[in-house]
């Protein structure tokens, strides 16, 4: 496909672009190289020469520092303990309504799917009182089962419609005939439509991955406790910790952002098929 | 559909028709509908209908609920910080959201064609959008401290004049927190009218070129207009994102200086959790519902259209 760029015309064309390009990719890029740049000197150098300077020093410790003295350690065990089941339980759930919404001629089924997901639609502000109260009352407040609780039902109703959208477009002859041989329902979503659906699994597991371990809001309106708070208000309260020790911050920052830039670098295709499949259905 | 009694019958789109058919209703099917159903009201629905029950007492969690009618609501109009915060909040829709439409567009039509580097230069303006939104704001107070990167680059160019306290100013706090929000959101915009670009007939453009309309002409009458449904799908983005916007925020200025950089978002959840004024932080809640639910109304019609597409 590459065409050689044929005069000096084609070649100043081909510069321009990737000087725009790249100008702006490292602009883009700045802000992270920066990160891991404080994450890497000492607070000494930090202090004396600015956290905007160039690096004079290097060093591992602040790593080690916001791991264990900053309890990021804790805070990352949290975060795992509240996203892998929550991740799960609310694609189980989605596929499972989704299959039954898309896959049989239910009373209402489109009502329900619409109604789940104005549910995800809602913004959150209005459900923080009460959500919270609600786990008080329930006796779970402050505990991380709140958290998985709450992430799963307002997560639900985005992956039941995006679920739905894609067992939707499965061709109905196969389930036929499975009907046919006298396949059960639990059958056919286990053995026929489950399978056909991994694609889509696979790009929501990733977006849902990092969506509900980035999240803040749930996780400081249902937890109190310093020892119970995931990665990102732990990262909050470093840095209220550490007022401007920004080698400490940084380096908390950086181990903050591993477990989604992992999967995100895994899961690249899948994970922006994902964006594209919740947004352009 | 007469050959099985039991199962129930699959739904083929267009031959069934909506004719009733009497069935049993497999319990199977019905617990598929009905558990995910009940998890999502225990979460999300009974709370909205308490939060707007709430928005009509006062309350501070502990001793009972007076009802105050519209009590809160009359408030609002004389709180100068929610008038604040209501300014704010517009701004940063105006700001935050026609900005990441934009450069998201802008970025997707640089980077559409597949050539050497292209790669590379949509995983940079991606790289944020799988960062958190603290670890974001985080990234930046650095880079707008007093010795930060902002300044001295500013220093650096001779302009120590406009060196500034970017955070702590509160002419400067709130524009200082969209950056960052825009440098994460705009990679995100770009993945989605990118996956809308790739799908534009390219004969179009086949046509036209032939036909001899220029470049401009090509964006304004075959792309924008092809663009359409990606379009109303970025606005609603944008607009749910908008008055979602709660955590950058938090993050760098709580709000402040002054209440330069409040949200609607932000006010209503320090109302909520550090003035105790639940009753008043639920009316709070409920005028961003209300803002945002013109919006909910459309992406639900656009979906109900869509479902069985």
């Amino acid at each position: 496909m590459s065409r050689r760029p044929k005069g000096p015309q084609a070649a100043l064309k081909t510069g321009g672009y990737h000087l725009v390009a790249g100008g702006i990719s490292v602009l883009w890029l700045l802000p992270i190289l920066l990160v891991v740049v404080t994450s890497l000197r000492t607070f000494d150098d930090v202090a004396a020469n600015g956290v905007g300077s160039l690096p004079h020093s290097f060093t591992l410790g602040n790593f080690a520092q916001a791991w264990i003295d900053g309890g990021e350690f804790q805070a990352m065990v949290n975060s795992l303990v509240v996203t892998i089941p929550a991740v799960i339980i609310t694609l189980a759930l989605g596929a499972i309504s989704a299959f039954a919404l898309s896959r049989y001629d239910l009373p209402f089924r489109r009502t329900v799917l619409l109604v789940m997901l104005a549910g995800n639609l809602l913004p959150p502000q209005i459900l923080l009182v009460p959500v919270s109260k609600m786990a008080e009352m329930l006796g779970i407040y402050d505990t991380l089962g709140a958290l998985i609780g709450v992430q799963i039902g307002f997560g639900l109703g985005f992956y039941t419609f995006v679920l739905y959208g894609f067992m939707r477009a499965i061709p109905s002859e196969i389930q036929q005939a499975a009907v046919i041989d006298g396949a059960t329902p639990l059958q056919i979503f286990w053995r026929i439509i489950l399978p056909l659906t991994r694609p889509a699994l696979a790009s929501l597991s990733a977006l849902a991955f990092t969506w509900v371990f980035n999240d803040l809001l749930w996780s400081i309106t249902v937890i109190r406790t310093d020892t119970k708070m995931p990665i990102t208000s732990a990262l909050l309260g470093l840095q209220g910790q550490y007022v401007s020790q920004w080698n400490v911050i940084a380096a908390g920052s950086v181990i903050a952002a591993i477990p989604t830039v992992a999967v995100f670098l895994r899961f690249q295709r899948h994970f922006v098929a994902g964006l594209a499949l919740g947004a352009v259905k | 559909m007469t050959a099985t009694l039991t199962a129930p019958a699959v739904a083929p789109p267009s031959a069934a028709g909506p004719r009733r058919r009497r069935r049993t209703l497999s319990p199977t099917l019905l617990a598929f509908v009905l558990v995910p159903l009940l998890v999502e009201t225990l979460w999300v629905f009974w709370p909205a209908l308490q939060g707007v029950y709430l928005s009509f007492t006062s309350w501070d969690g502990v001793s009972p609920a007076v009802m105050v009618g519209f009590g809160n609501y009359a408030e609002l109009f004389s709180d100068p910080t929610f008038g604040r915060a209501f300014l704010d909040t517009v701004l940063w829709l105006v700001l935050f959201g026609g900005l990441s439409a934009l450069g998201g567009l802008g970025m997707a039509l640089l980077l559409l064609k597949d050539r050497r580097g292209v790669g590379f230069y949509r995983a940079a303006l991606f790289t944020p959008v799988v960062f958190s939104l603290v670890a974001t704001a985080l990234i930046w107070q650095a880079i707008y401290q007093p010795d930060g990167l902002v300044n001295t680059i500013l220093g650096a160019l001779g302009l120590d004049s406009w060196q500034h306290s970017w955070l702590s100013d509160a002419n400067t706090a709130l524009y200082a927190v969209i950056v960052p929000a825009l440098w994460r959101q705009i990679g995100y915009i770009m993945v989605l009218y990118l996956a809308g670009l790739k799908g534009i007939d390219p004969t179009l453009y086949e046509a036209a070129t032939v036909d001899g309309a220029s470049r401009w002409q090509q964006f304004t009458k075959i792309t924008l207009p092809q663009l359409s449904s990606v379009n109303s799908v970025v606005l609603s983005v944008i607009i749910i994102d908008s008055l979602r916007s709660f955590d950058v925020v938090w993050a760098l200025t709580r709000g402040g200086p002054y209440h330069s950089s409040e949200l609607l978002s932000t006010y209503m959840y320090s109302t909520a959790f550090q003035s105790l004024r639940l009753g008043y932080a639920s009316a709070l809640a409920v005028v961003i519902f209300v803002l945002a639910f013109g919006v909910i109304l459309t992406y639900l019609v656009r979906a109900f259209r869509d479902a069985d597409a």
